[in-house]
């Protein structure tokens, strides 16, 4: 028997009973179109979440206090670590290969401009910040290039907070006062827009130097360091951490390059997505005892039916063909539906509301496609092999 | 074409065993006619079934062509039946799903045989039993003799050596049912196919040049007329 005729004999057999076969299909098809939305939505998360992260530079290596393995540190471990200081960068900028240095720290202050205030974050950086941060500056110019342990009373605005404190007046050279201090206006930020949740316009940045006076507190948060695009990222990982040892006497800190940050929140993603698909694939385990219901009852209908196929000649293997082509053909038609469906939503969102973090994730939708075949084929197993053992004789006295 | 050597067949009814066929041997040659009667549970149904290859028997020997088939596995019986046998059944025994046409091309498709050949056996076969402006008409569309033609045509469509009728009028009106007969004796005298055909109507059984009478699962008597 050719696989064309028995392509066609099965699905003579389905279409024999439409809405029987339809309902049967729908099951798959609901359990297909679920993995499909359930992974697609988890896709654009992912793709959301990456491309949040990834708007900062690359080649870049972040140092943080406390010896750790994941990310963060707990208050605990902060508390018996020595703090990184501004002292540490400036050492860990004469190290080979690095091109860019900047500590940083953060804090929150009251900016004022001609009787105008505004609470806001404020950050302690270097003149190399907005490489690091890929920022770029509107107007006026960065922080001053320098020694990291001195700085002059300057400070740069973000984009949303120079037009909440000047308006539509020129803010450079203007003097704004900053937890009462003095400081110049040098230069506007670009906007960069909000990072999980964070306005990064709604910022200030003074020299780092300038910025631990302010907050009283010597302790870096973290440790930006540019490296050569060409270097050995291995290598320069192990000088810093060497020249940190050095330092302090003992491993305390946690390095970490940007592209292991990016893998490991890119598997804790897909796992995300794996997981809720998991959860799509419940529906599809519903789908699948319908077509083993189906076709245990399309076989105990058709005994007489396979009885004469026997008396004419089909052999065992004919009769198991048929019967797992056709519960093959429902489930591979449902996934098929379930698809295109599943699909045709996603991207109608997609293309609706671009702001919906939906993306067809396709490597799913292909994973669901052969799902919905394999299903298919496991649903059909058991009703095919009855059907082929069945005696020709007794089967066709079935009737 | 048919020599069978001490055949037995029991069953197991409850406690006890009956005896369907309690040793048959019988010679059929290629091109005979022959009828099969007897009274219910007289073995000739069971006598057909291990004949067609349906059925094997519990004891005995079967050579059907020159071949010994005794021992033939299941896959190997069915290709002698699809090649070398036909069936016609009581109740027809078409797939209701598919039209007539596609009823009568079922063994060739089993058969693997090309698409342009299989249109032009079936339509050649529908052609010769009238059933032409039938072809695309399912079975419940068709009223009882063309059906029995319908499966008939199924029957010959891979020219076999044989035709097996199980009781080929028992379900049709007296006028279909002799023209059922007529076709399938016509088989036997035009083309030499050796025909079988089991029947407790007297009226056609003696019809047959060879009658054979099934008493208690033995053969009674073998006339020849």
């Amino acid at each position: 028997m050719k696989a064309g005729d028995l392509i066609g004999f099965a699905g003579g057999a389905i279409s024999a009973h439409r809405l029987r076969s339809g309902l049967t299909i729908l099951g798959i098809t609901v359990g297909i179109a679920s993995v499909v939305l359930l992974t697609s939505i988890g896709e654009g998360v992912r793709q959301f979440v990456m491309s949040e992260f990834t708007q900062f530079g690359t080649n870049i290596i972040a140092v943080v206090p406390g010896k750790s393995n994941t990310f963060g540190t707990s208050a605990a471990t902060i508390n018996t670590v020595r703090p990184l200081t501004i002292d540490d960068a400036q050492s860990l900028r004469r190290l080979p290969n690095v091109l860019a240095v900047v500590p940083t720290i953060q804090g929150n202050a009251n900016v004022e401009f001609e009787g105008r205030q505004r609470r806001a974050m404020v950050f302690g950086v270097t003149h190399d910040m907005p490489v690091v941060w890929k920022m770029d500056v509107r107007s006026g110019q960065f922080l001053p290039d320098g020694d990291f342990t001195t700085g002059r009373s300057v400070a740069v605005l973000g984009a949303k907070m120079r037009e909440e404190l000047f308006g539509a007046d020129n803010p450079l050279g203007a003097r704004i006062r900053v937890g009462g201090e003095r400081f110049q206006v040098l230069g506007v930020m670009e906007s960069k827009g909000q990072m999980l949740g964070f306005d990064l316009d709604d910022t200030l940045f003074l020299p780092v130097a300038k910025a631990v006076e302010l907050f009283d507190q010597e302790g870096m948060m973290e440790i930006d360091i540019v490296y050569a695009a060409d270097a050995d990222v291995a290598q320069i990982v192990d000088t810093v951490k060497r020249r940190m040892m050095q330092r302090h006497g003992a491993e305390d800190v946690t390095i970490t390059t940007q592209d292991e940050m990016l893998e490991v929140l890119n598997s804790v993603l897909n796992v995300l997505t794996l997981g809720i698909g998991a959860l799509g694939g419940i529906s599809l385990l519903v789908g699948a005892v319908g077509i083993l219901t189906i076709m245990t009852i399309a076989v105990t209908e058709r005994t007489a039916e396979i009885g004469l196929l026997r008396a004419i000649g089909a052999r065992r293997a004919h009769i198991l063909g048929l019967f797992l082509a056709e519960a093959v053909g429902l489930g591979a038609l449902g996934g098929i539906i379930g698809c295109i469906g599943a699909v045709g939503v996603v991207e109608a969102i997609a293309f609706l509301v671009p702001a919906m973090p939906v993306r067809t994730a396709w490597i799913y939708v292909l994973a669901s496609l052969l799902l919905a075949t394999l299903i298919g084929l496991a649903s059909g197993i058991a009703p095919a092999l009855r059907a082929a053992r069945m005696l020709p004789l007794e089967a066709l006295r079935a009737e | 074409m048919i020599h069978l050597e001490g055949i037995r067949r029991d069953f197991r009814l409850g406690e006890q065993t009956v005896h369907a066929l309690a040793g048959i041997d019988l010679d059929i040659a290629a091109g005979e006619y022959v009828s099969i009667m007897g009274p219910s549970g007289s073995g000739k149904s069971t006598l057909l079934n291990v004949v067609a290859l349906l059925d094997r028997p519990d004891a005995g020997s079967y050579a059907f062509d020159g071949v010994d088939v005794t021992a033939f596995d299941d896959d190997a019986l069915a290709r002698v039946r699809r090649e070398n046998i036909g069936f016609v059944f009581q109740f027809f025994h078409l797939i209701p799903r598919l039209t007539a046409f596609q009823n009568v091309e079922v063994p060739l498709v089993l058969a693997s045989v090309p698409v342009a050949e299989r249109r032009e056996r079936v339509n050649e076969a529908l052609a010769s039993l009238d059933l032409s402006s039938r072809a695309h008409h399912r079975p419940n569309e068709l009223s009882g003799g063309q059906r029995q033609r319908v499966a008939i045509a199924r029957a010959t469509i891979m020219r076999p050596k044989v035709l097996l009728a199980d009781e080929p009028t028992g379900n049709l009106d007296s006028v279909s049912g002799r023209q059922v007969i007529e076709i399938i004796e016509n088989l036997n005298a035009a083309n030499g196919v050796t025909l079988i055909v089991v029947t407790h109507d007297s009226a056609m059984g003696s019809r047959a040049s060879r009658q054979l009478r099934l008493v208690d699962g033995r053969i009674d008597s073998d006339q020849r007329r």
